[in-house]
């Protein structure tokens, strides 16, 4: 079966997909979540994956390169899963994604303080008889916990290459592309160790196992894996079965029957438990749990999860994120923005030559872009890069859970929630972490209305430098309402049971420098590149429309929404046109046309619902994107709708009530 | 199918009461027993002595009554007949839900334990009441999932062990109190989830927090953390509970 292939090149019938070539390597990272797969994959590919201390980052699978000693290889970043059962896409797309596209070499990452939970997945990738090494990472977490691992031990026990890492410190990592080049090289290097079960299902494997050989069904999958899952009733593997052999599936269910008669448990029960316990015989062989005092992380720990910090905790992660950006955000745009106006005061040109007006409107866009992104974007990343990387998330998610339940999701969903304040676009993708279609779409809605950075700039721009501080704070906390409210009456059009709660909590951690300076930088540069060519196309683009009168027909259109019952200025229509596009243009279209003297043009109450009407009014054209491609048209354009319906309702009321307070 | 020993409706009743009262732990004084089944205080103390000669409740003058493992056996089975009986006048007979408790309550002590079985798999076994306060206690069959009750459907429930220890839902734990997994309760991919994540019988589950507002439990197994959610956690039942 293993095929001896000489130098780095992978027999080319093994692979299909790859273009070939001689020094092609693929290898794929695999294990459970939130155990540095991804860590190591930037590592070693140079890539910029999002990386964070809570399970589920990478929704996705992640394609890499690197050159290593003359070979060319292409690293693929799976999902973090804990079993290769379909309860959930992951899952499925993992085993397929070994099973079929069959890498060269899958790299077992494993959180060595947590061995015997790490190990069950290792299993089955024994079983999967995929080329292995086994990278031990977070080793020195381990050791904090007071638990060493034999390394040479455990290499012993699973018959696979096994390395040592502290990967976000580069630690192991060449000696792990040596283990990984070696064993590309020549497969004999990790024994077929058979890791045997109780004798009662063992037996019953064999069994199985030189039947279906006999039968020659000319399956994907290793034979003795197929007869594991169909003793284990997997719904996929008994379908692929029973169209080559419905002998096969008669014999399964009988032995299953038999084993089911010895246990007293159902099938797959027993086979669970059996690999559990396989886990934690080796687990217990190869490491030593010295007394272990309660470390700094237990104590810190106790304290946010304590049943009044852990609520004051959790508030200053959901509210102090906001307020930190807005603050720090507030004192470093006055600083740049005097900076400019010392230089060039940002003036609109109506008249003149096109190139003077355009340029004109260019230059504004770089100044806005410079003094609304810089000081609210930077910060904010690197904060929510901290908060991502510590661990906490899990604990928020833990403390808010029951409150959760009242939007009809669990505590997990607050996490892409969370994220939905700096983009609504990555925390809508970040909802793959829920486990039905159902409760993803619940958590997308509630995350459209999340004050995303975009909508923090045109809030700040607005209200907290025209009106006050105290206003635009305000705005959140009714944002915060709104989500609370519309949750609620969406999971009334939406009811159903909610799924349960089964997170692993991880150790707090110490966030990394470079692990959070290089996060930030990634993410900033996504914006920077994206919206800086946009807003200063947009701007120019603008105020030359505005030159030459073209504003005035669609504003008045509008007029009867935007005048007559939002109490706002004609010119609010386009603005909330183009702010479909990214939100922030609503205040960059306005400072395009009327200068950055913009209390002459609008009322405090005007300041207030524009904002508000503009935080709510819609998704921004990249949000209803992704909307559409994860749930479709129809729940797109539904969550659209609401919105605006939101908006209107909500904007009208506010003008109302706002003109009696000021 | 007669019990030599049977008790009567009455001494049911008080099991019940108690069991209600007391959270299946703690004392349970004379006075709130009265007041809750409106008899006189003096014909309370006459039943508890006489329930605590025949070894379901102990009792002491002045102090009150809690419940012997068995009384607790038996107070567990009812409550649950109880609550199963609610939930099946309310969800299949569709009777209003202000009128279930008193029905239910009269027909707890006629149905035999293969009815409660049978109930348990048509309702889909239910983990809470109609009103949603109280979890239903697991029954006493040693089954180790529902999908094994289900599975074994024909078998005669005579030939079906009863369990020889009483089992608690892991939200009844105190922190830093462990137990051995017997019993999961669920569908088959809540089943099957909890498995994945090492939860199988025989593993031993110690409780570490518990989140206020029925929030979700933070428990330890094999060597890490996990937290699950309320309904989950109050399906996860173990048996030997110990404080570490």
């Amino acid at each position: 079966m293993t095929k001896l292939t000489s130098h780095c090149s992978p027999s080319s019938e093994d692979n299909n997909t790859w273009e070939g070539g001689d020094n092609h390597l693929t290898i794929a990272m695999a294990g459970n979540a939130n155990v540095g797969k991804s860590v190591i994959f930037n590592e070693l590919t140079g890539s910029s994956q999002i990386i964070g201390n809570w399970p589920g980052k990478t929704v996705e699978m992640a394609r890499g390169r690197l050159h290593f000693e003359g070979c060319d290889i292409e690293v693929i970043d799976l999902p973090g899963i804990y079993s290769f059962s379909t309860f959930s896409l992951e899952e499925l797309v993992s085993r397929e994604y070994i099973a079929f596209e069959k890498p060269d070499v899958v790299v077992n990452v494993i959180d060595a303080s947590v061995l015997e939970r790490n190990l069950y997945f290792t299993l089955q990738l024994m079983e999967m008889e995929v080329p292995l090494v086994v990278c031990a990472n977070q080793i020195d977490t381990a050791m904090r916990k007071g638990i060493v691992v034999d390394t040479e031990k455990l290499q012993t026990a699973l018959g696979a290459p096994v390395v040592p890492t502290v990967a976000v410190r580069g630690e192991g990592l060449h000696e792990l592309m040596d283990a990984i080049i070696e064993v590309a090289k020549d497969r004999s290097k990790v024994k077929k160790t058979r890791l045997k079960y109780g004798a009662e299902v063992e037996n019953r494997i064999e069994k199985l196992t030189s039947f279906i050989k006999s039968k020659k069904l000319g399956l994907e999958y290793p034979l003795r894996w197929i007869a594991i899952k169909l003793l284990e009733n997997d719904p996929e593997i008994k379908k692929l079965v029973t169209s080559k052999s419905e002998e096969v599936i008669r014999l399964s269910n009988s032995l299953a029957r038999e084993i089911e008669d010895i246990h007293k448990e159902p099938c797959f029960a027993v086979i669970n438990s059996e690999r559990y316990a396989l886990a934690s015989r080796i687990a217990g062989e190869v490491q030593k749990q010295s007394d272990m005092e309660i470390t700094f992380s237990e104590r810190l720990d106790q304290l946010v999860t304590h049943r009044v910090f852990g609520y004051v905790t959790s508030s200053i992660v959901i509210g102090g994120l906001l307020l930190w950006t807005f603050l720090i955000g507030n004192l470093l745009s006055s600083l740049l923005s005097e900076l400019f106006n010392f230089f060039q005061p940002v003036n609109p040109q109506v008249s003149g030559a096109i190139v003077s007006i355009l340029w004109n409107g260019a230059f504004g866009g770089i100044v806005a872009g410079i003094t609304l992104i810089i000081p609210f974007v930077i910060p904010f990343y690197l904060m929510l890069t901290m908060i991502e990387d510590s661990g906490i998330l899990t604990r928020v998610a833990f403390m808010m859970d029951s409150a959760m339940h009242k939007i009809g999701l669990h505590g997990k969903a607050l996490i892409p929630l969370i994220l939905g304040y700096g983009c609504n676009v990555p925390a809508i993708y970040g909802t793959r972490i829920l486990e039905t279609r159902r409760e993803r779409l619940l958590a997308a809605f509630a995350i459209t209305f999340a004050p995303c950075s975009a909508r923090t700039i045109v809030i700040l721009g607005l209200v907290a430098v025209f009106v006050s501080i105290k206003w635009a704070l305000a705005l959140y906390v009714i944002d915060l309402f709104i989500i609370l409210i519309l949750g609620r009456i969406a999971l009334k059009a939406l009811p159903g049971e909610a799924t349960g709660l089964i997170m692993e909590m991880h150790s707090f951690k110490v966030p990394s420098l470079s692990v959070v300076t290089k996060q930030t930088w990634t993410r900033t540069k996504s914006i920077v590149y994206l919206v800086f060519p946009i807003y200063i196309v947009g701007s120019a683009f603008v105020q030359g429309l505005y030159a030459f009168g073209v504003l005035g027909p669609i504003n008045s259109f509008m007029s009867p929404l935007t005048v007559g019952w939002l109490g706002l200025p004609e010119i609010a229509g386009i603005l909330l046109i183009f702010g479909v596009i990214r939100k922030e243009f609503i205040l960059l279209m306005l400072v395009a046309i009327y200068g950055t003297n913009l209390a002459a043009v609008l009322t405090p109450v005007q300041f207030i619902v524009l904002a508000l009407v503009g935080m709510l009014y819609i998704p921004c054209i990249s949000t209803i994107a992704i909307l559409v491609k994860e749930f479709g048209w129809k729940p797109a354009t539904i969550i659209s709708l609401a919105n605006l319906a939101s908006a209107i309702v909500i904007g009208g009321i506010a003008f109302r009530v706002l003109t009696l307070v000021f | 199918m007669a019990n030599s020993d049977r008790l009567s409706e009455n001494m049911e009743e008080y099991l019940e009461t108690l069991y209600r009262l007391g959270q299946g732990k703690e004392r349970v004084n004379t006075s709130s027993i009265s007041e809750n089944l409106s008899v006189t205080p003096a014909s309370v103390t006459q039943m508890l002595k006489k329930l605590d000669k025949k070894g379901y409740v102990s009792y002491s003058p002045y102090r009150g009554a809690d419940l012997t493992d068995e009384g607790l056996r038996i107070a567990k089975k009812i409550t649950r007949k109880h609550k199963l009986l609610e939930r099946f006048l309310y969800d299949i007979l569709k009777i209003k839900k202000d009128r279930i408790h008193r029905q239910a309550c009269e027909m707890e002590h006629t149905l035999s334990d293969e009815s409660e079985r049978a109930l348990c798999q048509l309702l889909e076994h239910p983990d809470r009441c109609p009103d949603n306060s109280k979890p239903i206690p697991a029954c006493d069959l040693s089954f180790s999932s529902c999908e094994e009750c289900i599975k074994g459907k024909e078998s005669d429930i005579g030939e079906v062990g009863k369990r020889n220890q009483n089992i608690v839902s892991i939200i009844d734990l105190k922190e830093g109190e462990k137990g051995k997994v017997a019993f999961i309760r669920g569908g088959h991919k809540v089943i099957r989830r909890l498995l994945d994540m090492g939860i199988t019988v025989g593993t031993t589950i110690r409780v570490i927090k518990s989140a206020p507002f029925a929030g979700p439990v933070e428990i330890a197994v094999r060597g890490s953390k996990l937290a699950l959610g309320r309904t989950i956690a109050t399906n996860v039942f173990v048996e030997g509970v110990e404080m570490i």
